[in-house]
């Protein structure tokens, strides 16, 4: 195994799974907010099941879920190993972490235009359509950053389960072969990945929020 | 017409209940503009809010062109008045991530419009207001006066009968508060607009209202024509307000 190679593997592991907990963690940070009190279809009995599921999972420590889910992904994936298998704790230790920052994302919304739209007799989907999910998109960009910067992380302990990337190879060189300028290219590497992410879903959140005055 | 009777709004805090109105009653004609006036805080914008629907009351009526749309601690909800009503909100409330032309469409497109007719709509409230060079600018770019006028384009886009303003010069310079008057004026001699105005500036009532409700600590104080409550304020809060 090569750098070049874990480095891909990284790269793959990373976008597979937020890909993945994005898909999941939207909907879910939705429901978060939509079954508040004040909510667009209130319902305290599964916010609070939802909300409990939620910090159970965040509560647990990628390395245990990780370990945890092996006969899960067995069953699902006809194997405990590999990067495979690790994308699915992946996405699994993200869909709440994602929910969460959605969940602040949509409730930064300014409360006035709600109003607005009530008072215009808007629909609850109405509302949700077309005033919490476009004017969050930036803040719901910034917080893909920090996101992707969390999995690149979690990735680190893939090696547990012979899933590659970055962090396995730092291990196997660095703790088993004494090859120490190895682990120092592999902690160049992470800072240079996590540089690039940061900044370019920062531009990105940027170029989206119309709310600093940038004009189309 | 909008009437209303013996309303009162209390709100639960943790010092107790807070009565923020009590026993309101006025009527208000069609064609006119009607200013709710008073002091920060004397209950002025709770009153509007139940006005729009957006706040129940705790007790009595509220009713617009007979049809009622809050009676005891209920708000009936009535999208067909809703959509009679514009809505100008203290702090514009324009969408921030959306185009000038962008937010004056919202309410057509709540209201289920035909989107062949928004563009022209849009174009001719833009003219109405004097921004059409701001059409595709974002409300962040716009200066305080320019946000007022496309709220105000936006509160007009459904043609209502009815347009609510809740202190629409309180942040504005002299010389956007006198441009906002002449368009509410134009507003309300050319398109027949009822207006009702909350407001703390005596100088924006004299101008432009024809009736007034003076409230204080959440009870009408005084209520008239200008000139008679002017003339003859009967309570200290209005002699306060005048600074007599």
């Amino acid at each position: 195994m090569d750098l070049i190679n874990a480095t891909c593997q990284t790269i793959v592991m990373v976008a597979i799974s937020l890909v993945g907990a994005y898909v999941f963690g939207i909907p879910l940070g939705v429901i978060l907010v939509g079954t508040r009190k004040e909510g667009i279809f209130p319902n305290r009995f599964w916010n609070a099941i939802l909300g409990w599921i939620v910090n159970t999972i965040r509560s647990i420590p990628f390395i245990i879920l990780l370990v945890a889910l092996i006969p899960v992904t067995r069953f699902l994936l006809g194997t405990g190993i590999g990067m495979a298998a690790v994308i699915l704790p992946l996405i699994v230790a993200c869909v709440p972490f994602v929910a969460r920052m959605v969940e602040t994302s949509l409730l930064e919304i300014d409360k006035g235009m709600i109003d607005a739209a009530v008072a215009m007799g808007a629909s609850k989907l109405q509302i949700f359509f077309n005033i919490y999910l476009p004017e969050s998109i930036p803040s719901l960009v910034r917080g893909a950053a920090i996101t992707c910067i969390a999995l690149i992380g979690y990735t680190a302990m893939a090696g547990m389960v012979d899933g590659g990337g970055l962090g396995q190879y730092a291990i196997y060189k660095g703790y088993y072969q004494y090859q120490y300028d190895q682990v120092i290219y592999t902690v160049i590497i992470l800072v240079v990945l996590v540089e690039i992410i940061q900044l370019g879903f920062i531009s990105l959140a940027k170029r989206l929020d119309k709310k600093r005055g940038n004009i189309k | 017409m909008v009437k209303v009777s013996h309303l009162s709004k209390d709100f639960e805090t943790k010092e107790g209940k807070l009565e923020a109105l009590h026993e309101v009653s006025f009527e208000i004609k069609d064609g006119e503009i009607f200013g709710i006036i008073g002091k920060s805080g004397a209950g002025k914008t709770t009153l509007l809010r139940i006005l729009s629907q957006l706040e129940r009351p705790s007790s009595g009526e509220v009713s617009i062109n007979n049809s009622v749309i809050a009676k005891g601690d209920k708000v009936i909800t009535n999208n067909k008045i809703k959509k009679t009503m514009g809505v100008v909100f203290q702090g514009y409330n324009l969408l921030m991530q959306k185009t000038v032309a962008r937010n004056i469409e919202f309410p057509l497109k709540i209201a289920g419009v035909n989107k062949t007719k928004w563009d022209k709509r849009v174009n001719d409230l833009l003219r109405f207001v004097d921004l059409e060079d701001k059409k595709e600018a974002y409300p962040a770019t716009l200066s305080g006066g320019q946000k007022q006028r496309v709220a105000i384009a936006r509160a007009l886009a459904n043609s209502p009968k009815i347009l609510l303003l809740d202190e629409p010069t309180s942040a504005l310079d002299t010389l956007s508060t006198s441009a906002i008057i002449s368009l509410l004026q134009k507003i309300n001699q050319e398109e027949q607009v009822t207006i009702i105005i909350v407001t703390h500036e005596i100088g924006v009532v004299k101008k432009l209202c024809q009736r007034i409700a003076v409230i204080n600590e959440g009870k009408v104080v005084d209520y008239g024509t200008v000139q008679e409550v002017f003339a003859n304020p009967s309570n200290i809060a209005t002699k306060q307000l005048l600074g007599v």
